[in-house]
């Protein structure tokens, strides 16, 4: 019973501290838990797909290695260089939460939603060039002028994979974005603080987990074989 | 009070710039001809990459022994698909597997011919 009233003056003096925890600490860390958990089946998600983009890059390689030509290393490593600067203005949107710094919340997330719109348009040009190009696999694939003729067909597979997982990452910028959208309608009002700011984390841990997963794309999609004759 | 650690902005700020120069290194390396040492050194600098950003933007470094006990065990279950999958393939024997298809003859052309299964050893 004496547990039990101190559970209750705890929810009194903290409205955020729901009753089946024992204080705002032990809260955060099963929030933490839960978004570990959904994280883990989000790698697990995007696994997938990397695991067939390595399966089909050992048994296409030379096919593999004439996609790199059309892919874009600027355009690409802006992209790489905006989210890491996305993902430092949702960290310090985390930390100025956790300091009760209302107004640094705001502009923070703010900033993160301007990096991610940002790597969004930049996305946009990229497959408005692959477009334009004929390299859509299955709708618009130009097979005739394709550089390397005889790799063609093998290489759609790459381009498909290519539209799959940037495609999904994509998606999930769309999502966060969103989420964004969200934290800074609350913030706003100024519902994060020391003592809640769960949300602004979990969304933090989602906007990063985006973040490593572009981190892995980079390299595969753009960077390796773009050296040597195309 | 595992979890409501307050990184500091120096060691936010150093992650980003580390994050950047890699990145930079990353691109850099791509354009020298290492052969299968590229693949490694992009997946090196990236692994790099992710751990800082999973250590430092994700409070790995501060979380509670639990969720670091979830986050390990799902890059276990990664690399088992990965490992496992990769095994199937590199030793079972596809006797169809096209090694390449035959260039795509004129759009006129109205029976394709259907490509030849080589790889049959």
């Amino acid at each position: 019973m004496a547990e039990l009233a101190h559970a209750d003056d705890a929810a009194i003096a903290d409205p955020s501290l729901r009753h089946h925890f024992a204080n705002s600490a032990q809260q955060l860390d099963a929030a933490m838990l839960g978004m570990w958990t959904f994280l883990i089946t989000e790698v697990l998600f995007f696994g997938g797909m990397f695991t067939a983009y390595a399966i089909y890059r050992t048994i296409y390689s030379e096919a593999f290695a004439s996609t790199s030509h059309y892919m874009n290393v600027i355009l690409g490593g802006t992209n790489t260089a905006v989210l890491i600067c996305s993902s430092l203005s949702m960290a310090m949107a985390v930390r100025s939460a956790q300091l009760s710094r209302y107004k640094t919340v705001v502009i923070s997330l703010i900033l993160t939603m301007i990096f991610g719109t940002v790597f969004l348009v930049v996305k946009y040009f990229e497959y408005s060039e692959k477009w334009r190009e004929g390299l859509i696999p299955g709708i618009k694939f130009d097979t005739v002028n394709y550089h390397v003729p005889q790799y063609a067909h093998e290489a759609q597979i790459l381009f498909f994979l290519y539209f799959a997982m940037t495609g999904m990452h994509a998606l999930h910028m769309i999502v966060g974005l969103g989420l964004l959208t969200y934290l800074v309608v609350k913030a706003r009002q100024k519902a994060f603080n020391a003592s809640y700011y769960t949300p602004v984390e979990m969304i933090g841990l989602y906007w990063h987990f985006v973040d490593v997963v572009w981190i892995f794309l980079f390299p595969l999609l753009y960077l390796i074989g773009n050296r040597g004759p195309h | 009070m595992t979890s409501s650690h307050i990184p500091s902005t120096k060691s936010l700020v150093s992650v980003w710039a580390a994050l950047i120069c890699l990145t930079w290194t990353t691109v850099g390396v791509s354009y020298i001809e290492l052969g299968e040492l590229n693949v490694v050194i992009a997946l090196l600098i990236a692994l790099i990459k992710a751990s800082l950003v999973a250590w430092i933007f994700m409070g790995v470094r501060f979380s509670a022994p639990m969720t670091r006990l979830f986050v390990v065990a799902g890059l276990v279950w990664l690399t088992i698909m990965i490992v496992i999958t990769s095994g199937d393939y590199a030793t079972r024997r596809y006797d169809n597997r096209p090694k390449s298809w035959t260039p795509t003859p004129p759009a006129n052309t109205s029976t394709k011919p259907i490509p030849p299964a080589v790889g049959n050893k």
